[in-house]
């Protein structure tokens, strides 16, 4: 009981920092890697609270939700590194474009 | 027959039928148009049956797979879900027939077109799981097809700012699921279950379950791009192709909403929820000031209308603070006919840009001067689409906010009131300047000759959006059935008799 | 002929024609001139036989449902029948002067589409059943006029727009929320003589004083109450067919009409007079009489002096209303069609002015009589009757206005109605003196037309022929078939008085 706790808390943490990391780190690399954090303190939640059932069997549902999540999260994972790959190629910048310039075409 | 025909479930078939096209557009690419075009004609006649099947006495539930609630994946088709099936199938039709034209129109351009069909129609695939989702975590997962998909159509035209707006978006999006999925994980750690109903009447009005409906909404707030959190809307949807801005604005910021619209109907009601739902009407009320603000200082039209977009999100939110009590069916009418009309409105504004865009060359409003040459004639077309945005009769907006409204009296919310009709005068105030410059009458250079594809669905949409609310009464009879609000739709303040 | 397929075809028979001119193009003048004055044609035929439907004691009924328990609902009684034939008269007129006047101007097709959609709307309004309906219609009307304000497509012209926008509009806004307002505190708010409201507690009063004073002022925006009256000597960069339209028929009558609506048929003058809402507004209509004819005294632009005028007379009509007199009710209802055709046929003269002379400025009238006899002797039949010269029709008005007031022991108004006759006399007589007994500063350019008639026909009869109308209805007032003696059956049956 006490040990999914501390795992749920510690699955809280990794969401935070990786949310810190997002928001704070302007490498665009960066920014994915602490997407992931985020994404794996979520699941960790997750498989945590699912293990606390009354009879000590431990709830397989949560997994099978975790694993999509993780399929999913690999999914995001690519595309976003395909975008920032096309980004430094075109602009050979690892960053997002700070200036909003009004003007377009 | 007829009963043959009625017994599929086809609203489960307008989730298969895009998703196995989206497949076969991708390995097909050169026929990728055909595909998608094929797959639009017959989602509308999917979505026509779905909606005659509601109206008959059905199952609510679809249990994939054979599975019972807690275990397997039950699938809802109640009113709110058939209206946005419905919708979804109609407004995607007609931008799905001007994608055909515009694509065709800038081959030489940029736009990939052979990957926008898979991915729209994935898009297309995902929403209409959504809708018909019944738990938590299918709704995750859901969503997150739906931003992928968003991300990839925002990326389609490949310039360095389209890239920064998709990656933006991709990364709000993520945190967005990522915190609605750790509120999902707190509810099942004390439920042990995800279905809507059974969460619905579980749920106690305890702290966690607090914190659990605080991440849940946040993350959704953050992907319905409410004010303060808005900032990524605009580039997103002005970088993409018309057809794919259409799609965004029109159809994909409201999935998110109707996703808190459920969360919060269905699953939250034991909780406490007057001071969020406060917070709630007071960021919409921001949202539709500011929105129409920025609108008002825009140089073009694509963000013009982006902004506008972030404006009505605003009003959607007021149906939180707004739906107590008696006036609880008016407010969720209200709120359930805004997504549809701004559904066929923005629609049509941002096809009508993207007309624009191309055949002048440019959506600089300064520079549409001069009515009654080509694209004089499309200002006029945009004109008759912002009627629904301004909330003007006969449109479905005026009779939204005419449900807005007695709500608000009905609950004695003044402050409401007055955002309302405030955020009116302030969106006519930017369409007019609009319309302002297509009335200036000076020599206009010479445009070259419009396709008839590219004028004629933002016309049927803009004429459905006008004419909306003359026929608004029959989705809102639909939207009602199996509603998880109670009672009849009051337009009275029943004490005052 | 089944009453409820009528009302729908009178609608109809000015809305079509406007849709078809629309997607017509510009040089096809033939087929757009004979669309017009077909629907012209029609609708008059058509309100006869209407006419002929409640003479022969039928009722006419159109109700389709708008949104659960509201209905839009169309509804012919002799009130709207009265504004009813006076907007289709005077829109076949009107038709027939501005083929005449816009003659090889661009964006004709525009012009005239906008043009029937805004006697669409006035018949809307005129026979709106309810007022929802009501407002509904009168929305329609401030969208469908403002591109004929900005026709132009000058920037003076843009300014004038946005002017008549933002009072409209905001005069909309108000008159939305009183609506949803009562609407919700009263139910169903059909129009039905005597009032719907008696039966609300008394505790309500306070509430339906305030929103009385929001329905008249957004109404008194369009009926052009000081001090809401600015947009409408703006509006006069508009061409000359529109300040007819505007100011005889659409606009500043829609706003009366709506108000004698409001205190007729929805608060009835017995609450009315309860709640004490008359007396001010009768002040204010007494304030608009006198100020209108001050300002127009020092107006050099012939078209902003008609157009103070207008404002001026407009509120006779609401004088005879907030009297609460059943003469001055006679005067103010009849004044409704006297003051129309007396204005619509200044208008028409002055277009005919700018047109054939380009004179727009009074000093620049002298010796025009000359120059154009036929044009200045209907403008001088129209300008006595202003005055209130007998046997002309505004001496009609006028006369039962000051029966009323001494019957209802109010002598100030004969004492308003001399010294606005005085007024009257003081802006109208110098423009008569100018054209007819001043010499021509230098020889008018001479008469291109056959014979040396003055101008083309299509401009020369409409306003001979509101001219003669002004002068018969005035000598065969009492007669049967006169507008007064219309005015008295519709007390006689709608209200028993």
């Amino acid at each position: 009981m006490s040990v999914s706790v501390l795992y749920a808390g510690g699955g809280t943490l990794l969401f935070f920092i990786g949310l810190h990391a997002l928001l704070v780190y302007p490498h665009l690399l960066r920014k994915i890697l602490a997407a992931n954090i985020m994404g794996s303190g979520v699941f960790m939640v997750f498989v945590a609270l699912g293990a606390r059932s009354s009879d000590g069997v431990t709830d397989p549902v949560p997994q099978a939700m975790v694993l999509t999540g993780i399929v999913v999260s690999l999914c995001f994972t690519a595309v976003a590194l395909v975008l920032a790959v096309r980004i430094h190629r075109l602009t050979g910048c690892t960053t997002f474009v700070q200036d909003q310039e009004a003007a377009g075409d | 027959m007829t009963d043959a025909i009625l017994q599929q479930p086809w609203f489960l078939w307008l989730t298969l039928i895009p998703l196995g096209a989206a497949i076969l557009a991708f390995v097909l690419p050169r026929q990728a148009h055909l595909v998608g075009f094929a797959t639009a004609l017959i989602l509308p006649f999917c979505a026509l049956l779905a909606v005659r099947q509601g109206t008959l006495p059905h199952q609510l539930f679809l249990n994939a797979g054979g599975w019972d609630a807690p275990l397997g994946i039950a699938l809802r088709n109640d009113g709110l879900a058939l209206v946005m099936l419905a919708v979804t199938a109609g407004v995607g039709f007609i931008i799905s027939c001007y994608a055909t034209a515009y694509f065709s129109a800038r081959r030489h351009k940029p736009d990939r077109p052979h990957y926008f069909w898979p991915l729209w129609l994935f898009l297309w695939g995902g929403c209409n799981a959504l809708f018909i989702s019944g738990d938590l975590f299918n709704l995750y997962v859901t969503l997150e097809l739906v931003t992928l998909a968003s991300v990839a159509l925002i990326a389609l035209e490949g310039g360095n700012k389209a890239l920064n707006a998709a990656l933006r978006y991709l990364f709000i999006g993520l945190i967005g699921s990522l915190a609605y999925l750790l509120g999902v994980a707190i509810l099942y750690g004390t439920y042990a279950t995800v279905d809507l109903g059974l969460l619905g009447d579980a749920l106690t009005n305890t702290r966690l379950n607090h914190v659990a409906m605080a991440l849940m909404v946040s993350g959704l707030i953050l992907k319905s791009a409410l004010f303060p959190m808005h900032f990524w809307l605009p580039q997103a949807h002005a970088m993409a192709p018309a057809p794919v801005s259409a799609l965004l604005s029109a159809l994909i910021v409201k999935t998110t909403f109707i996703v808190l619209l459920r969360l919060w109907f269905m699953v939250f009601p034991a909780l406490d929820l007057v001071v969020t739902g406060q917070i709630l009407g007071l960021l919409g009320s921001g949202a539709i000031i500011w929105g129409s603000l920025m609108a008002l200082r825009q140089e073009r039209l694509k963000l013009l209308i982006a902004y506008s977009t972030v404006a009505q999100i605003g009003y959607l939110f007021l149906v939180f603070p707004l739906a107590r009590g008696d006036a609880a069916a008016a407010a969720w009418t209200g709120c359930v006919l805004l997504i549809l009309a701004h559904a066929c409105g923005k629609a049509a504004m941002f096809l009508v840009a993207g007309t624009i865009h191309h055949t002048a060359g440019h959506d600089r409003i300064s520079q549409l001067a001069g009515a009654g040459g080509p694209v004089g004639v499309l200002v006029v077309v945009f004109a008759l689409a912002a009627v629904t945005i301004i909330g003007l009769p006969p449109s479905g907006g005026f009779f939204a906010k005419w449900l807005l409204l007695s709500a608000a009296l009905a609950t004695g919310q003044w402050f409401y009131l007055l955002v309302i009709l405030g955020g009116s005068l302030l969106s006519a105030a930017y369409i007019v300047r609009v319309l302002s410059w297509a009335f200036l009458d000076v020599k206009r250079s010479h445009y070259p000759v419009i396709p008839w594809v590219m004028k004629w669905p933002p016309l049927l949409l803009a004429v459905i959006s006008l004419l909306f609310g003359l026929i608004a009464h029959q989705p809102l009879q639909l939207a009602l059935i199996d509603a998880p609000v109670a009672g009849r739709v009051m337009l009275e303040i029943s004490h005052a008799r | 002929m089944r009453g409820d397929l009528l009302l729908l075809a009178i609608v109809a028979s000015s809305l079509l024609p406007g849709l078809i001119i629309f997607s017509l193009p510009e040089p096809m003048i033939r087929l757009r001139t004979t669309l017009n004055l077909a629907g012209a044609l029609l609708k008059v035929i058509l309100v006869v036989l209407l006419f002929l439907h409640l003479l022969a004691g039928r009722t006419a009924e159109f109700r389709l449902t708008l949104l659960p328990e509201m209905d839009l609902l169309l509804r012919a009684d002799a009130l709207s029948l009265l504004f009813l034939s006076l907007s289709a008269v005077l829109w076949l007129v009107t038709t027939i002067y501005a083929i005449g006047y816009l003659e090889g101007a661009p964006h004709r097709s525009r012009f005239f589409g906008f043009f029937s959609l805004c006697v669409c709307a006035t018949t809307g309004v005129a026979l709106a059943g309810d007022l929802v309906t009501f407002v509904l219609f009168y929305e329609l009307l401030t969208l469908s006029t403002y591109p004929l304000v900005v026709h132009r497509g000058t920037p003076v012209a843009l300014r004038a727009g946005r002017i008549y926008l933002a009072y409209t509009l905001s005069g909309g806004v108000v008159l939305f929320a009183a609506t949803v307002w009562l609407r919700a505190i009263a139910g169903p708010l059909d129009f039905i003589p005597g009032g719907i409201l008696s039966i609300l507690p008394p505790t309500l009063h306070p509430t339906l004083t305030l929103i009385f004073l929001l329905l008249m002022l957004s109404l008194g925006v369009k009926a052009a109450l000081v001090p809401l009256h600015s947009w409408l000597p703006t509006a006069m960069v508009a061409p000359a067919p529109v300040s007819a339209l505007l100011h005889a028929v659409a606009v500043v009558k829609a706003g009366a009409f709506g108000i004698v609506r409001v205190v007729q048929d929805i608060y009835g003058t017995g609450l009315c007079t309860v709640l004490g809402v008359l007396s001010p507004l009768a002040l204010v209509a007494a304030l608009t009489v006198i100020y209108g004819s001050v300002r127009a005294l020092n107006q050099d632009d012939l078209k902003r002096r008609l157009a103070f005028s207008t404002v001026s007379q407009v509120s006779y009509i609401v004088l005879g209303i907030a009297l609460a007199q059943p003469l001055a009710l006679i005067g103010g209802l009849v004044h409704l069609v006297h003051q129309g055709l007396m204005k619509i046929t200044l208008f028409f003269c002055a277009g005919n002015l700018a047109e054939t002379l380009e004179i727009h400025k009074i000093t620049a009238m002298d010796g025009v009589g000359r120059r154009l006899p036929a044009t200045m002797t209907a403008f001088t039949i129209a300008a006595l009757g202003m005055i209130g010269l007998p046997p002309l029709v505004g001496f009609v008005s006028k006369w039962y206005l000051g029966l009323g007031g001494l019957a209802g022991g109010q002598s100030w108004v004969i004492l308003l109605l001399l010294s606005s006759s005085l007024l009257n006399a003081c802006y109208f007589l110098p423009v008569i003196h100018r054209a007819w007994f001043r010499p021509a500063a230098a020889p008018w350019p001479t008469s291109p037309f056959a014979s040396g008639r003055e101008t083309t026909w299509a401009l020369l009869m409409p306003p001979l022929v509101t001219a003669t109308l002004v002068v018969l209805l005035g000598v065969l007032a009492e007669s049967s078939g006169s507008p007064l003696h219309w005015v008295k059956w519709i007390l006689s049956r709608e209200y028993g008085l």
